[in-house]
């Protein structure tokens, strides 16, 4: 119904290959059209001196579901003197690390993001996970159940079975409305059930006589075999340890020879993510160093993998994450109160609070890791921002990520005021970087990199005329870039309008209309599997304690749903 | 022709068994009867058919007695009450579904209202724990398929949640567990024989009020150091032995309940049982778990987190944020203080379990009930509001005592022109804009 | 200094919320300023000259203003909150919060204190003629950060759960203590003058805690040392020292555990 034209604005798109231009863009009817397309009533936005991207897309952040939620509420001092509310059609806003969802929504909009991505969903409690997403305002958002420790599928890879493993997939994204096959430091939350972990990639699962290489090759399979539009998405084994760069590599490599299969211009087999926790090279808390250019120097060579960075803020955040053993060996460092929750059958969660103090040489290390992972890139099409929000920063500092990263200045200034400075400079490469990322590259890192990673590059990540209206303007001109870098952080914190499905949400920084926000997920048709038909009605019988019946998510969780079809039944 | 409804979830007990079969009669209208629920689960169920129920709402009068009035009535009443007052309680939570919270929560943020559940004089102490010192837990499941050391301190499942010993606790038979209870190592620790202590191997009796030392004692145990003769009414001898035992075992678990959230210290009781867990995880897989009372009170604590960030005695009086203080924001805190204006009760009975001092001050002030039964607290409010039964006569999403979010169903009709929690707020929450938009 | 002097000349309906009766926030203010201020009770936004007298005017900064209270305060909470300089005095008892989060300055309350002042005190005076309710000198929920600094003197008796997660400051009450005395504290110092009913120093990694009188019950996890002198605010004694949290993790110097530790005046 609404026409919009957006007028005069430098627009910045891969996948039109625009670097910049002034070029108009039309809404109709919540696409993009071209401009031909509006009748004269559409309503004129003028971008006059700002920069025209579409709505960025957070491909990983733990922002719904029992972990994120029980960091929220065990962390009262989290919203501390930080509860309140903004100007606009808002509910009460809240938490430093760990936003409320009201919260979440507004302030993803607010930076111009359309989309994100529950980074890691128990299938048990998917119910919850939606119930939150369906509370989450403005952004689409989607969940990537996690199948890494699941007994399902270490018993079908140790024998190889593929096309079951492909049936179990199937049937659990149906029944938790889920997007892709994430997987967390495989084999080792199973081994965290009983107090013991997997370090490497080749060390077996307890009982179940599997290694982390077999089971993340597995998943490579079944996820080529089924099709699906993201990749599997990847934490290794070891993450955070001095040194794990090596089993970073081991587990990188072990996605040579495999190509895409799928329908939705998907090129990469795998996603590793938050790349700075797993690129640490020394032995020890002193010797502590990056080995960045290592591992991109892998990755920039391969062109089946896709990264996103997991940039550390030096804030004081929460860390949460399905990798139970790495949150209780943190926990014992910071002495600082740790949950866990292990979950039967599947997975595992821990939440530790921890602060990333620029005066700690770890920290302030970890910081530069992150940035050099992203000025290393070669392709801004498969290497991402993130934070792994909140792990190693919340996701309201991408503004301050994004002005590291355009401005050498400001994080040269950030760099020569630590406390420990030479030896952060003699521990990393950061300082010899002089690569400031550009606007459209950036656009690619945010936008359209991502989209094609998740599979959505049809109609997502992009301003091409049928692309779906989600745009952001932001108060950034290419012809006058600001000389204080405070000024790039600026703009980028708030947009100067957001689009969302063509409906103006934000308006200066003010959010003006919720929008109609969408679950995303993967509805994915196999052959019937009479194996893997009994092998779910035994183990609800025997193991899990809920019925089988009780298990599914029905469809009024995700009351405005956008489903992804993939037939692989052939 | 009657029909059997299978795999409904019991709205009873934090325990939330979801294997019930419901026999129901043809014309979906009365529940005939209720298979693998205990004795209280059943009950709930037979309620629906109880003789007097009450289907309409009721209005006290000068003269003591209740008169019907109509639910437009009701709400326009409460409507104006909650727009009135500077700052209203509302209270309960814990027996609906988590979409009526939701809504719930809204109308609170635009009157200036408190919004607290049951864990206030319940498991509100643990919350407090785990805010300081965190919790290595796990679902239930991994209690069925992996413990071989469980402990029950200050809790009494036997009669408080009945089937929880057979469905994860003591008898299954889970995947690394196939001797089921003739695997595992069984203790009770409460400060009087019960009936759970029957179905433990050992049952260690604790002076009444001395956890707190007894758990400190445990602790100093486990990491070697010397203790005095006796703790708590427990011999040294039998602590050192205790703590060798548990370290033997693979997967150690405690469940938890009053016994710790009431006694002397409250919080800090279950905060150092926390300790010790995480100090086990030293030496074997140890975890911890709270047995939850309502069957939806942690759903509340759930849904105010995501909205807010706190689990219970949420204050948002200033309508412009959300502040957190037990002690402080906590119901009876706000009663007996007398620093609230107005009270709005759902899915609960404080007339029964608040402290009398805080149900006198209630009382004082305009109430409004919402409770499918007559109860203590209906009968001292100005109006109770009857609703349909949650997880009986309409559906929606519970969280057991583990955080597991399992669907409650509809199994029978609720009697005619009866409104659903969801409904009734729905209505509340226009009628509140109205009243406040013309203002 | 300049003073200003706030009477009570309403009583609040519920309790009034006073956040914007500090120093910091009346510097540079006439009365007329001040008595526009915001204060709260529930949704009801009302203002401090709606409640209160003004008179006087605040000094140009927080240090150079001193503010009086007079008449009955016990409904009033957050008086003093945040304050970083300056002086406040009540001549009453007050409600919750009081001194809350103090960093600096003075404040004095002839009369009785409710609970949770002196939250997360970080310097300054603190001085409370009456009795003190709960979680005096405590940290805020879930915070493992509390007291950092400051003292708070008490002529009167404490609550419970005082002082908890204590990191830095002292605390001297000159009467007794309940029970909950520097639970999982890290550093600082408390001094009883009177008895304490039980659990000193549970879960306690590092800091002091000096008790004149008798403490109900000890806990198991501290082992008795050795006998001390000691001068403890201006009184000379012998103590028995007592290390511990013996059930708890302590840091290490020198390869050696640091524990915490009470003094028990024999």
């Amino acid at each position: 119904m609404a026409e919009y034209l957006i007028k005069n604005g430098h627009v910045f798109d891969p996948v039109q290959h625009i670097k910049g231009d002034k070029k108009d863009i039309a809404i109709k009817d919540g696409k993009i059209v071209e401009t031909s397309a509006l009748s004269p009533a559409a309503k004129q936005i003028d971008a006059k001196g700002k920069s025209v991207m579409a709505g960025a897309m957070e491909i990983h952040a733990h922002v719904a579901g029992p972990k994120v939620n029980l960091g929220r509420w065990y962390r009262p001092e989290d919203k501390l003197f930080d509860s309140h509310k903004t100007p606009g059609m808002t509910r009460i806003e809240g938490g430093k690390s760990i936003p409320t969802v009201f919260k979440t929504g507004y302030e993803y909009a607010r930076m111009g993001y359309t989309f994100a991505m529950e980074a890691a969903m128990p299938p048990l409690y998917a119910r919850h996970v939606h119930e939150e997403i369906h509370d989450t305002p403005i952004i689409d958002e989607a969940a990537l159940p996690v199948f890494g420790n699941n007994w399902f599928m270490l018993e079908y890879l140790k024998n190889h079975e593929i096309e079951n493993n492909a049936a179990y997939v199937a049937w659990t994204l149906n029944q938790t409305k889920g997007y892709g096959i994430k997987i967390v430091n495989p084999g080792g939350t199973e081994a965290w059930a009983w107090g013991l972990n997997c370090l490497s990639v080749n060390d077996p699962v307890p009982y179940f006589d599997i290694t982390p290489a077999e089971i993340i090759t597995g998943l490579i399979e079944t996820n080529e075999y089924l099709g699906l539009p993201h990749s599997i998405h990847i934490h290794g084994n070891n993450l955070g340890n001095p040194g794990c760069y090596q089993t970073t590599l081991d587990t990188l490599k072990l996605a040579e020879g495999f190509k895409a299969k799928n329908n939705f211009g998907r090129k990469q087999v795998m996603h590793q993510t938050h790349l700075q926790f797993h690129a640490y090279g020394g032995d020890n808390w002193g010797n502590f160093e990056s080995k960045a250019k290592e591992v991109m120097d892998y990755v920039n060579k391969q062109d089946n993998l896709t990264i996103d960075t997991g940039n550390v803020t030096l804030d004081e955040t929460t860390t949460m994450t399905a990798d139970g053993p790495f949150e209780h060996h943190l926990g014992g460092l910071n002495h600082l109160k740790w949950a866990n929750v292990d979950v039967e059958l599947e997975t595992a969660a821990g939440v530790v609070p921890y602060i990333y103090s620029p005066d700690i040489k770890v920290c302030a290390i970890q910081w530069a890791i992150g940035l050099e992972l992203a000025l290393y890139a070669k392709d801004p099409m498969r290497c991402f921002i993130t934070t792994d929000h909140p792990n190693a920063g919340p996701f309201t500092r991408y503004p301050r990520v994004i002005k590291w990263l355009m401005s050498k200045k400001a994080r040269d200034e950030r760099l020569n005021t630590f406390k420990h400075t030479d030896k952060v400079i003699a521990a990393t490469t950061l300082a010899e970087i002089d690569r400031e990322i550009t606007l459209y590259e950036l656009a690619a890192m945010t936008r359209a990199g991502p989209a094609t990673s998740l599979g959505l590059s049809k109609d997502y990540g992009g301003l091409k005329p049928g692309m779906n209206a989600d745009i952001a303007i932001y108060n950034i001109n290419p012809d006058k870039m600001p000389s204080d870098p405070e000024e790039i952080e600026k703009a980028f914190s708030g947009v100067a309008c957001l689009f969302k499905d063509g409906k103006i949400c934000v308006k200066d920084g003010i959010v003006v209309d919720n929008g109609n926000k969408r679950t995303f997920w993967v509805d994915v048709k196999v052959k019937p599997n009479k194996q893997v038909a009994h092998d779910v009605k035994e183990k609800f019988l025997k193991y899990y304690s809920v019925n089988e019946a009780n298990y599914s998510v029905p469809d009024s969780y995700a009351p405005h749903p956008y489903v992804i079809a993939v037939d692989a039944t052939q | 022709m009657p029909k059997v409804v299978t795999d409904v979830t019991c709205p009873f007990c934090g325990t939330l068994c979801d294997d019930l079969e419901v026999t129901v009669s043809d014309d979906n209208k009365k529940i005939l009867s209720v298979r693998n629920a205990c004795a209280i689960g059943a009950e709930k169920f037979n309620h629906t058919s109880l003789p007097g129920r009450v289907t309409r709402p009721r209005m006290r009068q000068p003269d003591g007695t209740f008169k019907e009035i109509s639910y437009d009535e009701a709400i326009d009443w409460t409507a104006n009450m909650l727009v009135k007052s500077k700052k209203t309680l509302m209270y309960g939570w814990a027996s609906t579904s988590c979409q009526a919270m939701s809504v719930g929560h809204e109308i609170a943020e635009k009157v200036g209202g408190v919004v607290d559940n049951c864990a206030t004089v319940c498991h509100g102490s643990s919350l407090i724990a785990i805010q300081d010192v965190g919790i290595p837990s796990c679902t239930l499941g991994e209690v069925k398929n992996r413990a071989d050391r469980v402990v029950f301190w200050g809790c009494n499942p036997a009669h408080a949640h009945p089937r929880h010993m057979s469905r994860y606790s003591i008898f299954p038979r889970g995947f690394f567990t196939v001797k089921g209870h003739k695997g595992r190592k069984i203790y009770c620790v409460d400060c009087r024989y019960t009936d759970t202590a029957r179905c433990a191997d050992e049952f260690i009796q604790v002076q009444q009020g001395h956890d707190y030392e007894l758990l400190n004692a445990f602790r100093t145990a486990a990491r070697g150091e010397a203790l005095p003769d006796v703790i708590g009414g427990v011999p040294k001898e039998k602590i050192y032995q205790v703590v060798e035992e548990l370290k033997g075992g693979r997967f150690g678990v405690i469940f938890f309940g009053m016994g710790l959230t009431h006694t002397l210290g409250r919080n800090h009781n279950i905060d150092i049982a926390i300790s010790f867990t995480r100090d086990m995880n030293d030496w074997m897989k140890f975890s911890i778990i709270a047995m939850r009372g309502h069957w939806n009170v942690t759903g509340s604590g759930q849904v105010l987190s995501w909205q807010y960030g706190f689990p219970y005695a949420v204050d948002l009086s200033r309508r412009t944020k959300a502040r957190y203080q037990t002690g402080e924001t906590t119901s009876v805190d706000l009663l007996v203080r007398n620093e609230v204006e107005a009270c709005f009760n759902i899915a609960t009975d404080p007339g029964a379990h608040f402290p009398i001092d805080a149900v006198v001050s209630m009382s004082k002030k305009p109430t409004v009930t919402v409770d499918p039964h007559i109860n203590m607290s209906t009968e001292i409010s100005d109006i109770h509001i009857p609703v349909a039964m949650v997880g009986v006569e309409t559906g929606g999403c519970a969280y057991r005592m583990d955080n597991v979010p399992i669907e409650t169903r509809k199994v029978v009709d609720a009697p005619d022109g009866m409104l659903t929690d969801v409904e009734l707020l729905t209505k509340i929450n226009a009628r509140v804009d109205q009243l406040m938009g013309a203002q | 200094m300049k003073t200003v002097t706030l009477t009570v000349k309403q009583a609040p309906e519920l309790y009034l919320e006073c956040e914007n009766i500090t120093p910091d926030t009346f510097a540079g203010k006439k009365a007329d300023e001040i008595a526009q201020l915001p204060a709260y009770q529930g949704k009801e936004d009302t203002t401090l000259g709606e409640y209160f007298t003004i008179a006087g005017e605040a000094g140009a900064t927080a240090a150079e203003t001193q503010i009086i209270l007079k008449g009955d305060c016990s409904k009033m909470k957050y008086i003093g909150i945040k304050m970083t300089a300056g002086e406040v005095i009540v001549n009453s008892s007050t409600d919750m919060y009081t001194g809350g989060w103090m960093k600096g300055g003075k404040l004095v309350v002839k009369g009785d204190v409710h609970s949770f002042c002196g939250l997360g005190m970080e310097g300054g005076e603190f001085l409370i003629e009456g009795n003190a309710g709960n979680y005096l000198g405590a940290s805020y929920r879930g915070d493992w950060r509390g007291m950092q600094g400051g003292i708070i003197r008490v002529k009167g008796n404490v609550g419970s759960d005082v002082c908890t997660f204590m990191n830095g400051g002292e605390l001297i009450v000159e009467g007794n203590a309940d029970v909950h005395i520097a639970t999982h504290a890290e550093g600082g110092r408390i001094v009883i003058k009177g008895d304490v009913n039980r659990r000193v120093g549970g879960q306690m990694v590092k800091g002091e805690v000096i008790v004149f009188g008798k403490i109900g019950l000890m806990m198991p996890g501290f082992k008795y040392i050795k006998d001390v002198d000691l001068e403890v605010d201006g009184t000379k004694a012998r103590f028995a020292e007592h290390i511990g949290d013996l059930g708890e993790r302590h840091p290490t110097r020198k390869g050696e555990p640091v524990y915490g530790k009470i003094f028990l005046k024999k």
